[in-house]
Protein backbone atom coordinates (compact mmCIF):
# COMPACT_ATOMS: atom_id res chain seq x y z
CA UNK A 1 0.00 0.00 0.00
CA UNK A 2 1.48 3.42 -0.86
CA UNK A 3 2.58 5.83 1.89
CA UNK A 4 -0.47 7.49 3.15
CA UNK A 5 -0.83 11.31 4.48
CA UNK A 6 -0.43 11.81 8.14
CA UNK A 7 -3.51 12.50 10.15
CA UNK A 8 -3.95 16.06 11.68
CA UNK A 9 -6.25 17.28 14.13
CA UNK A 10 -8.16 20.42 13.56
CA UNK A 11 -8.97 22.92 16.24
CA UNK A 12 -10.96 25.95 15.65
CA UNK A 13 -11.64 29.59 17.06
CA UNK A 14 -15.20 30.22 16.81
CA UNK A 15 -15.03 33.59 17.65
CA UNK A 16 -13.18 36.07 18.83
CA UNK A 17 -12.93 35.74 23.02
CA UNK A 18 -13.41 32.03 22.74
CA UNK A 19 -10.78 29.06 22.97
CA UNK A 20 -9.65 26.49 20.19
CA UNK A 21 -12.27 23.78 20.36
CA UNK A 22 -11.00 20.22 18.85
CA UNK A 23 -13.60 19.83 15.99
CA UNK A 24 -12.13 16.54 14.21
CA UNK A 25 -9.88 15.63 12.03
CA UNK A 26 -7.97 15.13 8.42
CA UNK A 27 -5.42 13.87 6.49
CA UNK A 28 -3.08 16.01 4.70
CA UNK A 29 0.55 16.06 2.90
CA UNK A 30 1.80 19.18 5.17
CA UNK A 31 0.27 21.48 7.50
CA UNK A 32 -0.11 23.88 4.84
CA UNK A 33 -2.83 21.35 3.14
CA UNK A 34 -4.10 20.46 6.32
CA UNK A 35 -4.89 24.51 7.22
CA UNK A 36 -6.32 24.67 3.53
CA UNK A 37 -8.51 21.34 3.92
CA UNK A 38 -9.83 22.35 7.67
CA UNK A 39 -10.71 25.69 6.18
CA UNK A 40 -12.82 24.06 3.01
CA UNK A 41 -14.03 20.91 5.71
CA UNK A 42 -15.10 22.33 9.17
CA UNK A 43 -15.88 26.05 8.55
CA UNK A 44 -18.18 26.40 5.46
CA UNK A 45 -20.75 27.88 7.36
CA UNK A 46 -18.49 30.85 9.36
CA UNK A 47 -18.13 28.17 11.93
CA UNK A 48 -14.48 29.80 12.49
CA UNK A 49 -12.30 32.90 12.71
CA UNK A 50 -8.94 30.70 13.18
CA UNK A 51 -7.75 27.45 12.73
CA UNK A 52 -5.09 24.79 14.43
CA UNK A 53 -3.94 22.05 13.00
CA UNK A 54 -1.73 19.76 14.80
CA UNK A 55 -0.65 16.04 13.66
CA UNK A 56 -2.27 13.46 15.85
CA UNK A 57 0.95 11.71 16.83
CA UNK A 58 2.21 15.05 18.69
CA UNK A 59 -1.30 14.28 20.99
CA UNK A 60 -0.15 12.47 23.98
CA UNK A 61 -3.09 11.51 26.61
CA UNK A 62 -3.68 9.80 29.58
CA UNK A 63 -4.34 6.01 29.92
CA UNK A 64 -8.84 6.18 30.18
CA UNK A 65 -8.28 2.78 31.55
CA UNK A 66 -6.67 4.24 34.75
CA UNK A 67 -9.03 7.53 34.73
CA UNK A 68 -10.45 6.91 37.93
CA UNK A 69 -7.30 6.74 39.91
CA UNK A 70 -5.66 9.31 37.84
CA UNK A 71 -8.41 11.88 38.64
CA UNK A 72 -9.19 10.50 42.13
CA UNK A 73 -7.50 13.98 43.65
CA UNK A 74 -10.21 15.80 41.90
CA UNK A 75 -13.06 14.26 43.66
CA UNK A 76 -11.59 13.73 46.50
CA UNK A 77 -10.81 17.22 47.91
CA UNK A 78 -14.21 18.73 48.23
CA UNK A 79 -13.17 22.06 50.40
CA UNK A 80 -11.74 23.54 47.11
CA UNK A 81 -15.53 23.76 46.81
CA UNK A 82 -16.65 27.32 47.97
CA UNK A 83 -20.12 25.32 49.21
CA UNK A 84 -17.71 23.47 51.02
CA UNK A 85 -17.98 26.55 54.03
CA UNK A 86 -20.70 27.19 56.19
CA UNK A 87 -20.96 31.25 56.28
CA UNK A 88 -23.47 32.77 58.93
CA UNK A 89 -26.99 33.90 57.28
CA UNK A 90 -26.99 37.41 56.31
CA UNK A 91 -23.25 38.02 54.96
CA UNK A 92 -23.27 39.26 51.49
CA UNK A 93 -20.59 39.74 48.58
CA UNK A 94 -19.29 36.29 49.26
CA UNK B 1 -8.70 -2.14 36.14
CA UNK B 2 -5.90 -3.46 33.66
CA UNK B 3 -6.12 -6.56 35.58
CA UNK B 4 -10.03 -7.21 34.77
CA UNK B 5 -11.48 -10.14 33.31
CA UNK B 6 -12.96 -9.95 30.13
CA UNK B 7 -16.64 -11.23 31.20
CA UNK B 8 -16.30 -8.12 33.82
CA UNK B 9 -14.90 -5.71 31.34
CA UNK B 10 -18.22 -6.18 29.24
CA UNK B 11 -20.37 -6.01 32.16
CA UNK B 12 -18.59 -2.56 33.60
CA UNK B 13 -19.13 -1.91 29.23
CA UNK B 14 -22.81 -2.76 29.38
CA UNK B 15 -23.75 -0.51 32.95
CA UNK B 16 -21.81 2.69 30.77
CA UNK B 17 -23.94 2.26 27.91
CA UNK B 18 -27.30 1.38 29.85
CA UNK B 19 -26.18 4.92 31.75
CA UNK B 20 -26.09 6.76 28.52
CA UNK B 21 -22.60 7.46 29.10
CA UNK B 22 -20.29 8.07 25.51
CA UNK B 23 -17.70 5.44 24.35
CA UNK B 24 -15.07 7.14 24.06
CA UNK B 25 -12.09 6.08 21.17
CA UNK B 26 -9.17 4.92 23.71
CA UNK B 27 -12.07 3.20 26.23
CA UNK B 28 -12.33 -0.91 26.35
CA UNK B 29 -14.86 -2.09 24.55
CA UNK B 30 -15.92 -5.30 23.35
CA UNK B 31 -14.16 -6.48 19.70
CA UNK B 32 -17.41 -6.93 17.95
CA UNK B 33 -18.96 -3.47 19.14
CA UNK B 34 -15.41 -1.77 17.48
CA UNK B 35 -16.25 -4.28 14.50
CA UNK B 36 -19.67 -3.39 14.49
CA UNK B 37 -19.03 0.12 14.85
CA UNK B 38 -16.59 0.02 11.72
CA UNK B 39 -18.52 -1.80 9.72
CA UNK B 40 -21.69 0.83 10.05
CA UNK B 41 -19.53 3.85 9.59
CA UNK B 42 -17.86 2.87 6.81
CA UNK B 43 -20.39 2.00 5.23
CA UNK B 44 -22.24 5.35 6.35
CA UNK B 45 -18.94 6.82 4.47
CA UNK B 46 -18.87 5.33 1.47
CA UNK B 47 -22.63 6.48 0.83
CA UNK B 48 -22.16 9.96 1.47
CA UNK B 49 -19.26 9.72 -1.18
CA UNK B 50 -20.87 7.19 -3.75
CA UNK B 51 -23.39 9.48 -3.23
CA UNK B 52 -21.98 12.14 -4.89
CA UNK B 53 -22.01 10.65 -8.07
CA UNK B 54 -25.74 10.82 -9.18
CA UNK B 55 -25.87 14.59 -7.88
CA UNK B 56 -22.36 15.83 -9.51
CA UNK B 57 -23.96 14.58 -13.28
CA UNK B 58 -26.07 17.23 -12.82
CA UNK B 59 -24.07 20.35 -11.95
CA UNK B 60 -23.29 20.80 -15.23
CA UNK B 61 -26.62 20.54 -16.34
CA UNK B 62 -28.73 22.13 -13.93
CA UNK B 63 -31.02 24.42 -15.21
CA UNK B 64 -29.80 28.15 -13.73
CA UNK B 65 -27.12 29.24 -11.99
CA UNK B 66 -28.93 29.18 -8.30
CA UNK B 67 -29.60 26.09 -8.80
CA UNK B 68 -26.08 25.36 -9.85
CA UNK B 69 -24.51 26.92 -7.09
CA UNK B 70 -26.93 24.96 -4.60
CA UNK B 71 -25.91 21.47 -6.08
CA UNK B 72 -22.41 22.15 -5.59
CA UNK B 73 -22.76 23.21 -2.57
CA UNK B 74 -24.81 20.09 -1.52
CA UNK B 75 -22.30 17.81 -3.20
CA UNK B 76 -19.25 19.21 -1.35
CA UNK B 77 -21.12 19.23 2.23
CA UNK B 78 -21.32 15.05 1.03
CA UNK B 79 -17.74 15.05 0.72
CA UNK B 80 -17.04 16.86 3.72
CA UNK B 81 -19.68 13.99 5.69
CA UNK B 82 -17.61 11.48 4.20
CA UNK B 83 -14.35 12.94 5.67
CA UNK B 84 -15.79 13.58 9.33
CA UNK B 85 -16.89 9.71 9.05
CA UNK B 86 -13.95 8.35 7.99
CA UNK B 87 -11.92 10.04 10.51
CA UNK B 88 -14.54 8.96 12.88
CA UNK B 89 -13.85 5.09 11.94
CA UNK B 90 -10.20 5.94 11.85
CA UNK B 91 -10.59 6.55 15.74
CA UNK B 92 -11.49 2.68 15.79
CA UNK B 93 -8.44 1.55 14.42
CA UNK B 94 -9.71 1.12 10.77
CA UNK B 95 -7.61 1.84 8.14
CA UNK B 96 -9.40 4.40 6.09
CA UNK B 97 -7.32 3.53 2.38
CA UNK B 98 -8.42 -0.27 3.73
CA UNK B 99 -11.72 0.96 4.30
CA UNK B 100 -12.45 2.46 1.12
CA UNK B 101 -10.55 -0.69 -0.89
CA UNK B 102 -12.94 -2.72 0.76
CA UNK B 103 -16.04 -1.23 -0.85
CA UNK B 104 -13.72 -1.13 -4.45
CA UNK B 105 -13.75 -4.86 -3.88
CA UNK B 106 -17.01 -5.53 -2.92
CA UNK B 107 -16.43 -6.49 0.44
CA UNK B 108 -17.83 -3.41 1.97
CA UNK B 109 -21.53 -1.94 1.27
CA UNK B 110 -23.20 1.64 0.57
CA UNK B 111 -26.45 2.55 0.46
CA UNK B 112 -28.66 1.02 -2.68
CA UNK B 113 -30.31 3.97 -3.35
CA UNK B 114 -27.13 5.52 -5.09
CA UNK B 115 -27.42 2.08 -7.63
CA UNK B 116 -30.38 3.78 -9.67
CA UNK B 117 -29.90 6.17 -11.77
CA UNK B 118 -30.96 9.75 -11.53
CA UNK B 119 -32.27 10.80 -15.30
CA UNK B 120 -34.22 14.06 -14.97
CA UNK B 121 -33.75 17.37 -13.48
CA UNK B 122 -36.86 16.28 -11.19
CA UNK B 123 -34.35 13.45 -9.60
CA UNK B 124 -32.77 15.73 -7.86
CA UNK B 125 -35.67 17.35 -6.16
CA UNK B 126 -36.69 13.67 -5.62
CA UNK B 127 -32.87 12.55 -4.01
CA UNK B 128 -33.58 15.59 -2.28
CA UNK B 129 -37.05 15.33 -0.63
CA UNK B 130 -36.76 11.63 -0.30
CA UNK B 131 -33.19 10.65 -0.01
CA UNK B 132 -31.87 13.45 1.98
CA UNK B 133 -34.95 12.81 4.18
CA UNK B 134 -34.49 9.24 4.29
CA UNK B 135 -31.16 9.89 5.52
CA UNK B 136 -31.82 12.24 8.20
CA UNK B 137 -34.41 10.62 9.82
CA UNK B 138 -31.81 7.86 10.51
CA UNK B 139 -29.09 10.03 11.41
CA UNK B 140 -30.85 12.29 13.44
CA UNK B 141 -31.32 9.21 15.07
CA UNK B 142 -27.96 8.00 15.31
CA UNK B 143 -27.03 11.97 16.41
CA UNK B 144 -27.68 10.12 20.53
CA UNK B 145 -25.59 6.50 18.93
CA UNK B 146 -23.36 5.45 21.95
CA UNK B 147 -20.18 6.46 20.53
CA UNK B 148 -18.81 9.81 21.00
CA UNK B 149 -17.04 10.66 17.72
CA UNK B 150 -19.45 8.89 15.80
CA UNK B 151 -22.57 10.92 16.97
CA UNK B 152 -20.42 13.79 16.56
CA UNK B 153 -20.42 13.61 13.75
CA UNK B 154 -23.79 13.09 13.57
CA UNK B 155 -24.44 16.00 14.59
CA UNK B 156 -22.74 18.08 12.18
CA UNK B 157 -23.93 16.27 9.00
CA UNK B 158 -27.65 16.75 10.41
CA UNK B 159 -27.08 20.82 10.93
CA UNK B 160 -25.72 20.80 7.04
CA UNK B 161 -28.20 18.31 5.90
CA UNK B 162 -30.83 20.42 6.97
CA UNK B 163 -30.94 22.34 3.31
CA UNK B 164 -30.14 19.45 1.19
CA UNK B 165 -33.55 18.20 2.00
CA UNK B 166 -35.58 21.51 1.62
CA UNK B 167 -33.47 22.30 -1.59
CA UNK B 168 -34.96 19.18 -3.00
CA UNK B 169 -38.24 19.69 -2.07
CA UNK B 170 -38.25 23.60 -3.17
CA UNK B 171 -36.89 22.03 -7.15
CA UNK B 172 -40.31 19.94 -6.36
CA UNK B 173 -42.23 22.12 -5.96
CA UNK B 174 -41.27 24.44 -8.77
CA UNK B 175 -41.93 21.83 -11.10
CA UNK B 176 -45.67 21.18 -9.67
CA UNK B 177 -46.22 24.80 -10.19
CA UNK B 178 -45.29 24.19 -13.86
CA UNK B 179 -46.32 23.28 -17.00
CA UNK B 180 -48.53 20.10 -16.99
CA UNK B 181 -45.06 18.30 -18.90
CA UNK B 182 -43.02 19.42 -15.58
CA UNK B 183 -45.88 18.21 -13.24
CA UNK B 184 -45.64 15.28 -15.14
CA UNK B 185 -41.45 14.75 -14.37
CA UNK B 186 -41.80 15.24 -11.10
CA UNK B 187 -44.55 12.82 -10.81
CA UNK B 188 -42.22 10.78 -12.71
CA UNK B 189 -39.47 10.71 -10.32
CA UNK B 190 -41.50 10.35 -7.12
CA UNK B 191 -42.92 7.07 -8.83
CA UNK B 192 -38.91 5.58 -9.53
CA UNK B 193 -37.53 7.04 -5.53
CA UNK B 194 -40.20 6.02 -3.27
CA UNK B 195 -40.03 2.43 -2.94
CA UNK B 196 -36.06 2.62 -3.11
CA UNK B 197 -36.36 5.44 -0.70
CA UNK B 198 -37.95 2.90 1.56
CA UNK B 199 -35.35 0.28 0.91
CA UNK B 200 -32.76 2.60 2.28
CA UNK B 201 -33.99 1.93 5.95
CA UNK B 202 -32.72 -1.52 5.47
CA UNK B 203 -34.39 -4.83 5.20
CA UNK B 204 -37.27 -5.75 8.14
CA UNK B 205 -36.48 -6.06 11.65
CA UNK B 206 -37.24 -9.29 11.37
CA UNK B 207 -34.85 -9.89 8.77
CA UNK B 208 -32.28 -7.69 10.23
CA UNK B 209 -29.70 -9.75 12.23
CA UNK B 210 -27.20 -7.17 13.38
CA UNK B 211 -29.89 -4.90 14.68
CA UNK B 212 -30.64 -6.94 18.09
CA UNK B 213 -27.13 -6.03 19.23
CA UNK B 214 -26.55 -2.64 17.90
CA UNK B 215 -29.85 -1.48 19.92
CA UNK B 216 -28.75 -2.96 23.02
CA UNK B 217 -25.25 -1.38 22.46
CA UNK B 218 -27.07 1.61 21.21
CA UNK B 219 -24.94 1.88 18.27
CA UNK B 220 -28.90 2.20 16.79
CA UNK B 221 -31.44 3.70 18.72
CA UNK B 222 -34.42 3.16 16.59
CA UNK B 223 -35.03 -0.36 14.52
CA UNK B 224 -35.74 -0.04 10.14
CA UNK B 225 -38.93 -0.76 10.69
CA UNK B 226 -39.63 2.02 13.55
CA UNK B 227 -37.55 4.78 10.88
CA UNK B 228 -39.57 3.43 7.97
CA UNK B 229 -42.78 4.02 9.48
CA UNK B 230 -41.66 7.74 10.68
CA UNK B 231 -40.42 8.03 6.93
CA UNK B 232 -43.58 7.05 5.34
CA UNK B 233 -45.79 9.27 8.26
CA UNK B 234 -44.00 12.39 7.25
CA UNK B 235 -43.75 12.21 3.94
CA UNK B 236 -47.83 11.75 2.83
CA UNK B 237 -48.79 15.16 3.93
CA UNK B 238 -45.00 16.45 2.31
CA UNK B 239 -46.79 14.79 -1.09
CA UNK B 240 -50.33 16.01 -0.51
CA UNK B 241 -48.76 19.39 -0.58
CA UNK B 242 -47.31 18.69 -4.12
CA UNK B 243 -49.93 17.62 -5.27
CA UNK B 244 -48.29 14.46 -6.23
CA UNK B 245 -49.53 10.42 -5.82
CA UNK B 246 -47.37 8.46 -3.77
CA UNK B 247 -46.98 5.12 -6.13
CA UNK B 248 -48.46 2.53 -3.47
CA UNK B 249 -52.32 1.58 -3.54
CA UNK B 250 -52.15 0.24 0.03
CA UNK B 251 -51.40 3.11 1.35
CA UNK B 252 -53.66 4.71 4.18
CA UNK B 253 -54.12 6.51 6.91
CA UNK B 254 -55.05 3.75 9.91
CA UNK B 255 -57.10 5.37 13.00
CA UNK B 256 -55.97 2.84 15.32
CA UNK B 257 -52.54 3.05 14.82
CA UNK B 258 -52.02 6.74 14.21
CA UNK B 259 -49.77 5.88 11.45
CA UNK B 260 -49.88 4.87 7.95
CA UNK B 261 -49.82 1.48 6.50
CA UNK B 262 -48.32 0.90 3.36
CA UNK B 263 -47.74 -1.94 1.08
CA UNK B 264 -44.99 -4.59 0.68
CA UNK B 265 -41.69 -3.69 -0.36
CA UNK B 266 -40.07 -5.70 -3.24
CA UNK B 267 -37.40 -6.73 -1.24
CA UNK B 268 -36.16 -9.52 -3.70
CA UNK B 269 -35.04 -5.94 -5.81
CA UNK B 270 -33.63 -4.60 -2.91
CA UNK B 271 -31.36 -8.15 -1.93
CA UNK B 272 -30.86 -7.70 -6.07
CA UNK B 273 -29.64 -4.52 -5.92
CA UNK B 274 -27.57 -4.86 -2.88
CA UNK B 275 -25.88 -7.30 -4.30
CA UNK B 276 -24.54 -5.93 -7.02
CA UNK B 277 -27.12 -6.29 -9.97
CA UNK B 278 -28.77 -2.35 -9.43
CA UNK B 279 -29.20 -0.33 -12.40
CA UNK B 280 -25.56 1.76 -11.90
CA UNK B 281 -23.76 -0.63 -8.97
CA UNK B 282 -21.21 -1.45 -12.11
CA UNK B 283 -20.75 2.53 -12.98
CA UNK B 284 -20.65 3.69 -9.47
CA UNK B 285 -17.51 1.45 -8.45
CA UNK B 286 -15.97 1.97 -11.48
CA UNK B 287 -16.37 5.73 -10.96
CA UNK B 288 -14.93 5.49 -7.54
CA UNK B 289 -12.02 3.18 -8.33
CA UNK B 290 -11.18 5.57 -11.29
CA UNK B 291 -10.93 8.50 -8.81
CA UNK B 292 -8.68 6.58 -6.59
CA UNK B 293 -6.23 5.24 -9.39
CA UNK B 294 -6.01 8.39 -11.12
CA UNK B 295 -5.48 10.64 -8.29
CA UNK B 296 -3.01 8.55 -7.04
CA UNK B 297 0.35 10.65 -8.44
CA UNK B 298 -1.02 13.63 -6.78
CA UNK B 299 -1.05 12.17 -3.76
CA UNK B 300 2.62 10.72 -3.75
CA UNK B 301 3.78 14.19 -5.47
CA UNK B 302 1.78 16.27 -2.66
CA UNK B 303 3.26 13.98 0.09
CA UNK B 304 7.09 13.97 -2.20
CA UNK B 305 6.97 18.16 -2.05
CA UNK B 306 5.99 17.75 2.03
CA UNK B 307 9.01 16.26 2.77
CA UNK B 308 11.46 17.90 0.15
CA UNK B 309 10.22 21.31 2.35
CA UNK B 310 10.52 19.49 5.99
CA UNK B 311 14.14 18.73 4.44
CA UNK B 312 14.88 21.95 3.24
CA UNK B 313 13.58 23.84 6.59
CA UNK B 314 16.11 21.26 8.84
CA UNK B 315 18.98 22.03 5.93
Amino acid sequence: MAKEWPLWEVFIRSKQGLNHKHVGSLRAADSQMALENARDVYTRRSEGISIWVVESNSVHANDPADADAYFEPSDTKIYRHPTFYDVPDGVKHM
Amino acid sequence: MKNLSNEELEKRFQEKIDKDIKIEPNDWMPDAYRKSLIRQISQHAHSEVVGMLPEGNWITRAPNLRRKAVLLAKVQDEAGHGLYLYSACETLGANREQTIDDMHEGKAKYSSIFNYPAVTWADMGAVGWLVDGAAIMNQVALCRTSYGPYARAMVKICKEESFHQRQGYEILTTLCRGTPQQKAMAQDALNRFWWPSLMMFGPSDAESPNSEQSIRWKIKRFTNDELRQQFVDASVPQADILGLTIPDNNLKWNEERQHYDFGEINWDEFWQVLEGNGPCNKERINARKAAKENGEWVRNAALAFAEKRALRKTA
